[in-house]
């Protein structure tokens, strides 16, 4: 088991400001994304639960940033960065989400299913922890097609504490699949921090019992997070096997947008805020590019992010005939 | 044609279908050099390789989930769930992904789940079940359950091109049964009911096992002057309502037999659907017979007591009215 928290991952290689500029960019119209979604949803314009991300979109867009669209994604309920991460268009993310003809299932699926197969992103899911188990099947479908392709599951340190997730683990490293599991530690499942729902800290110790490599890391560094799943990218390509990695994170915001908080106490929130990424990731850049280029990445996001929404809230909502679809895709 | 056993004919299907595909892989508890505890899959993994027929951990729940991903991915995967009590592992995956990514994704989940359940062998109340009805109410999943070997090898093969996610139940105390079986390649369209014997009085209406218990009631009535008609079903979703609506205009009566629990069980269903669309023609309400509503106990006279069997069936064709007996 290695310990990448201390690693001086930056230092090795020199970041490219690029694509730490796509990175950033990618993590402004994410975080935009949300809190225009929490705005619309406290003025009752959009349906059921949104679960913003808010703090952790590192994880999300960096762990997605090595893949090709051949590797497949499966996330979570509380998926836009990964989404997209994985080159999802925005518009069509935002029309999804409100239940728009123009959505990536033309408004059947809601915020918490989005997928898109081109992209390889397939998907998000609402069963906390489904995610694993349904990336395991992908990477036995990569390992028997042989192209090396690699499946990447996120799931949050709460779906770690489910049965599922030991099974589809287990396999994962007695096959030697050429998967890669990312936990998003957000240190809250639900509402409930995670003392009270685990028996150890550190979740990358079970990494062990799987028999493959685990990495602990600062899921607030966008490098450290490139670089990582960079690397297990590479190895599930070069058939050495799975790896686990538990990204230490912080979910800034409450549960879902239903979410009454009380729970997550001031002084913790107060001493993550330094340490968003999106703050982390601009004063790297301030070194590497200068103010300018940053301020022109932020203008691009935001305006990306108001022609998504813009465009998606004008699109119009599905006719009620597209409900019914022939119940067995075989008998069309 | 050859005469071959049901489970020889199962077997059949998979090597067939996996030389003609190589996309089809097989996953389950003991199906590689053991070769599956009824059998089926008998020397596959030595021709085929642990690739391909791959023995899985105990872990139905992610192996079932497993599918559904490898189905999305390209594959097409055979999973067998030992017994049919283990089904309730897997309902997860079926209801919450296999039955609904394809409907809001543009994906398809070309899977099957091969499990045996039903009573008789005393095998106890965790290993006797016939859960057919809890998977036959998900939309989006085929659920069939073939009595003959030549229905066996032929369904299977269907399932196993079908693009849905197909649950293809199988009978423990049926691996045993022979008949004959067509050579070479063999589909039979799943959603078809067969009419294994006509009659005018009464329609027997039935699933797996009980198909041959129908079949010796029939033969009984007949002795006493009652033409029985006996529908295998087959497929209980899609449920071939025309078959079974036909037959019930002609004959007025219908008994429905299944070896499930009858609260909430198949039956219901199919009872339901001939009131809603041959009622006026009914001289009888319609007769379900099925499963006592109990865990299936051990010893052999309890067994029996909770099992559906031939002379239950036959009670409850004599009990309908006075014209049946």
């Amino acid at each position: 088991m290695a310990d990448a928290a201390s690693s001086a991952v930056i230092g090795r290689n020199a970041p490219d400001p690029e694509l730490l500029l796509d990175m950033f960019g990618k993590m402004i119209l994410v975080r935009q994304m949300e809190e225009r979604l929490g705005e619309l949803h406290k003025q009752g314009r959009t349906r059921g639960p949104i679960h913003r991300c808010d703090g952790q979109e590192a994880v999300g867009i960096a762990g997605t940033a090595p893949l090709r669209a051949s590797d497949t994604v499966t996330s979570t309920h509380r998926g836009h960065a990964h989404y997209i991460g994985k080159g999802l268009d925005p518009h069509r993310v935002v029309a999804e989400i409100f239940g728009r003809v123009t959505g990536y299932s033309r408004g059947k699926a809601g915020h918490m299913l989005i997928a898109d197969v081109e992209q390889g992103m397939i998907g998000g899911n609402a069963i906390v922890g489904a995610g694993i188990p349904l990336a395991l099947g992908q990477a036995l479908a990569h390992q028997l097609h042989g192209r090396g392709d690699v499946a990447v599951t996120f799931f949050g340190d709460g779906a770690a504490q489910a049965g599922i997730c030991h099974e589809a683990m287990n396999m994962a490293g007695l096959w030697k699949l050429p998967i890669v599991f990312i936990c998003e530690h957000n240190e809250y499942g639900l509402t409930a921090h995670a003392r009270y729902q685990s028996a150890v800290e550190d979740l990358v110790i079970r990494a062990a019992g799987y028999n493959m490599p685990g990495v602990k890391i600062d899921g607030n560094d966008v490098l450290q997070v490139y670089e990582t799943v960079g690397e297990a990218v590479e190895r599930a390509r070069a058939g050495e096997g799975p790896t686990f990695i538990e990204a230490k994170t912080y979910r800034l915001v409450g549960f879902s947008t239903s979410d009454m908080g009380g729970y997550q106490p001031q002084a913790e929130i107060d001493a993550w805020r330094p340490r968003d990424p999106i703050l982390r990731t601009r004063k790297l850049l301030l070194e590497l590019t200068g103010e300018e280029r940053i301020r022109k990445t932020e203008e691009e996001a935001i305006t990306a992010c108001d022609k998504a929404f813009e465009l998606a809230l004008s699109d119009p909502l599905p006719d009620a005939s597209e409900a019914d679809v022939p119940e067995f895709v075989g008998a069309h | 044609m050859a005469r071959m056993r049901y489970a020889e004919a199962l077997r059949d299907a998979l090597r067939s279908e996996m030389l003609r595909d190589d996309k089809v892989v097989l996953y389950g508890e003991d199906i590689g050099i053991y070769g599956g505890v009824f059998k089926v899959t008998r020397d596959l993994q030595a021709e085929f390789g642990d690739l391909r027929v791959r023995d899985t951990p105990i872990s139905e729940q992610a192996m079932t989930y497993m599918c559904v991903g490898a189905a999305i991915s390209g594959l097409k995967p055979v999973l067998e769930i030992m017994y049919a009590d283990f089904l309730p592992l897997t309902l997860d995956a079926l209801i919450n992904q296999a039955s609904v990514l394809p409907y809001l994704w543009p994906v398809r989940v070309p899977m099957v789940i091969r499990t045996q359940g039903g009573g008789g062998s005393g095998a106890g109340a965790q290993h006797s079940k016939s859960l057919d009805a809890l998977v036959a109410h998900i939309p989006g999943i085929k659920v069939v359950s073939p009595v003959t070997p030549a229905d066996a090898k032929g369904m299977l093969t269907a399932a196993i091109r079908d693009p849905n996610p197909v649950v293809f139940l199988e009978h423990k105390l049926l691996y045993n049964t022979s008949g004959e079986v067509p050579d070479g390649e063999h589909v039979v369209e799943l959603g078809k009911a067969h009419i294994l014997r006509e009659g005018s009085d009464v329609t027997l209406i039935a699933n797996s096992k009980m198909v041959l218990e129908a079949e010796k009631a029939a033969e009984d009535l007949a002795k006493r002057g009652i033409s029985a008609e006996v529908i295998d079903l087959r497929s209980l979703r899609p449920l071939d309502t025309d078959t079974i609506v036909a037959s019930v205009k002609k004959t007025s009566r219908a008994v429905v037999i299944n070896e499930g629990w009858r609260f909430g069980g198949f039956g219901a269903e199919v009872a339901a659907t001939i009131t809603e669309q041959a009622f006026e023609y009914l001289d009888a309400p319609v007769c379900r017979i099925g499963g006592f509503d109990r865990p299936i106990p051990y010893s052999q006279p309890l067994e029996a007591a909770v099992l559906p069997d031939a002379e239950k069936i036959i009670a409850g064709v004599l009990a309908m009215d006075g014209r049946a007996g």
